[in-house]
C-alpha cells in the first residue's frame, strides 16, 4: 500500500503538534518513527489510522482518506502503548473481535503467541498486568496481518526476554509475508538493526527520511585537533561538535572514505545517537 | 560468525565482510552453500533486506551465484578474487594506518622494517 503525507498539521489548541509535514512511503519495510516526547508521533500514527482527522493537509492511502473509511481501516492495526482493549473484555473475546474485523487474521499465529507469553484466554483485560497487557497488544498486531501495521511503544511493562521475542516473531512474519510496519519506539538501539527506513520527527517536522544501512554509512564522527577538524567540516552539514583538551570530535554528513582521506579518525555514528543529536539541536541553531 | 554485529557501521557492509571472511580463511569453500537472507536475519535479528543487500553485491562480484530454490552458493574463482581485491585495498586499510601510527611514535623505517622482520621469524617458530 501507499502512503502519502502531503502539507500534514495538526493543532490542539494554540499547540502544533504537526507542522506542515510532507512524505511517502511505498514499500513493505520495517520503518523506524523515532522523535522526543511530544515530537508529534503519536498525532501522525492517530490520524494515519483514521482515529483522528489532520486541521490542514492530508494523508492519502492508495488516494484514499482513512478517516471513517471502513475499506482503509480494515487494512491497518494500530497498537499503541496501552487502552488498545475494553477492560471488561476477556482476552479470548479481544480476540475473537480483531479476528471478525481483520481479513488476513491470523488464529495459529494468535493462539501460538498467547502460549508463547502465557496469557490465559479467560482472564479479562483488567486483571491483566502491564507487561501481559502489551502482549496481547503485540499478538493482535502481529496476528492482525494488516498490510499497514503500526507499532506505537507496544511494550510498556513487558521484559527484556518478552521483547526479544517479539523481535524475533516479528521478523519471521515480516521474512514470510512482508508489509508495511511502522515502529515507533524510544528504544532504539534494540531495534535500529530491524529498520529499513528510519523517520525522525522534531517539534512536529520531518527531520530526516532515510534508508538506515545509508544513514550509517553516511553520517560519522571524525576527530582530531581542532584546526584540523574545522577545517574539514568547513562547508560540510555539521550535526554536533565537541572539543576536549585540543581535540575536537565532530559529528557530519559525510563518508568514511572522505574523512580518511584527510587523515582523520572516524567512527561511525549509531542511529540512537544520531537521533539524539538531531532532535536536541535548538531552535535557531 | 561474529556473535554481534557493530551498529555504526552499514550492516550489509559487515555481513559482506564476514562472507568474504569466512570464503578466505577457508572456513566456507567453493561449491558451498552460503547461509540464506533469512538465516541471516534471524541470527542477527537484521532486516533481512539489509542482508540481502550483502549477498547480492557478492553474487553481482561474482563470489556467490544463485541457484534457483535453492540457495547462494560460493563460485569456484570465489577465493582468488577476493584476495586480489583484498590485496588491492591492503596498503590503504593496513600500511598507511602503520605509517602514521609509527611517524606519530617517532618510529624511524628502520625500526619499522626490524619489526615486520621480527613477526615474520616469530610466525615461523
Amino acid at each position: 500500500m501507499k502512503i502519502e503525507v502531503k502539507g500534514l498539521s495538526k493543532k490542539y489548541g494554540n499547540k502544533l503538534a504537526l507542522n506542515n509535514i510532507s512524505f511517502a512511503l511505498d514499500d513493505p519495510k520495517i520503518y523506524g518513527l523515532l522523535g522526543r516526547n511530544g515530537a508529534g508521533k503519536t498525532t501522525f500514527m492517530d490520524i494515519l489510522s483514521g482515529h483522528i482527522t489532520a486541521s490542514s493537509g492530508e494523508i492519502l492511502i492508495d488516494g484514499e482518506d482513512p478517516f471513517d473509511n471502513q475499506r482503509l481501516t480494515e487494512s491497518i492495526c494500530l497498537i499503541k502503548e496501552g487502552q488498545n482493549f475494553k477492560k471488561d473484555l476477556k482476552v479470548k473475546n479481544v480476540l475473537k473481535i480483531y479476528s471478525f474485523f481483520y481479513p488476513n487474521w491470523d488464529q495459529v499465529l494468535a493462539d501460538s503467541l498467547i502460549k508463547e507469553y502465557n496469557l490465559d484466554p479467560n482472564s479479562k483485560v483488567k486483571t491483566l498486568s502491564k507487561g501481559m497487557e502489551s502482549a496481547l497488544g503485540i499478538t493482535v498486531g502481529l496476528a492482525s496481518k494488516a498490510p499497514i501495521t503500526i507499532f506505537d511503544e507496544p511494550y510498556i511493562g513487558l521484559d527484556a526476554p518478552s521483547r526479544k521475542r517479539f523481535y524475533e516473531i516479528m521478523l519471521e512474519e515480516y521474512q514470510e509475508e512482508p508489509r508495511m510496519i511502522i515502529f515507533s519506539t524510544h528504544l532504539i538501539d534494540e531495534v535500529s538493526l530491524l529498520f529499513e527506513e528510519v523517520l525522525i520527527l522534531r517539534e512536529g517536522t520531518l527531520v530526516l527520511q532515510e534508508e538506515s544501512d545509508i544513514l550509517r554509512s553516511n553520517t560519522i564522527a571524525v576527530s582530531g585537533t581542532i584546526d584540523e577538524v574545522e577545517a574539514f567540516i568547513s562547508g560540510k552539514e555539521v550535526i554536533e561538535k565537541k572539543q576536549l583538551a585540543g581535540m575536537m570530535t565532530a559529528y557530519v554528513y559525510c563518508t568514511v572514505e572522505e574523512a580518511k582521506m584527510h587523515g582523520l579518525k572516524v567512527e561511525g555514528v549509531p542511529i540512537q545517537e544520531l537521533m539524539i543529536y538531531l532532535t536536541e539541536r535548538k531552535k535557531g541553531a | 560468525m561474529k556473535n554481534s554485529l557493530d551498529e555504526s557501521k552499514p550492516i550489509f557492509l559487515q555481513i559482506k565482510e564476514q562472507l568474504e571472511d569466512s570464503i578466505i580463511n577457508g572456513t566456507i569453500k567453493a561449491g558451498e552453500r552460503v547461509p540464506s537472507t533469512n538465516e541471516f536475519a534471524a541470527y542477527y535479528k537484521i532486516n533481512p533486506a539489509t542482508a540481502a543487500k550483502g549477498i547480492n553485491e557478492l553474487v553481482a562480484e561474482e563470489i556467490l551465484f544463485k541457484r534457483r530454490g535453492v540457495g547462494m552458493f560460493v563460485t569456484d574463482d570465489a577465493k582468488q578474487l577476493l584476495i586480489e581485491s583484498r590485496k588491492k585495498t591492503f596498503y590503504e586499510n593496513y600500511m598507511l594506518p602503520l605509517k602514521s601510527e609509527a611517524n606519530k611514535l617517532q618510529i624511524s623505517l628502520e625500526e619499522l622494517m626490524d619489526m615486520v622482520k621480527r613477526e615474520d621469524e616469530f610466525n615461523e617458530n
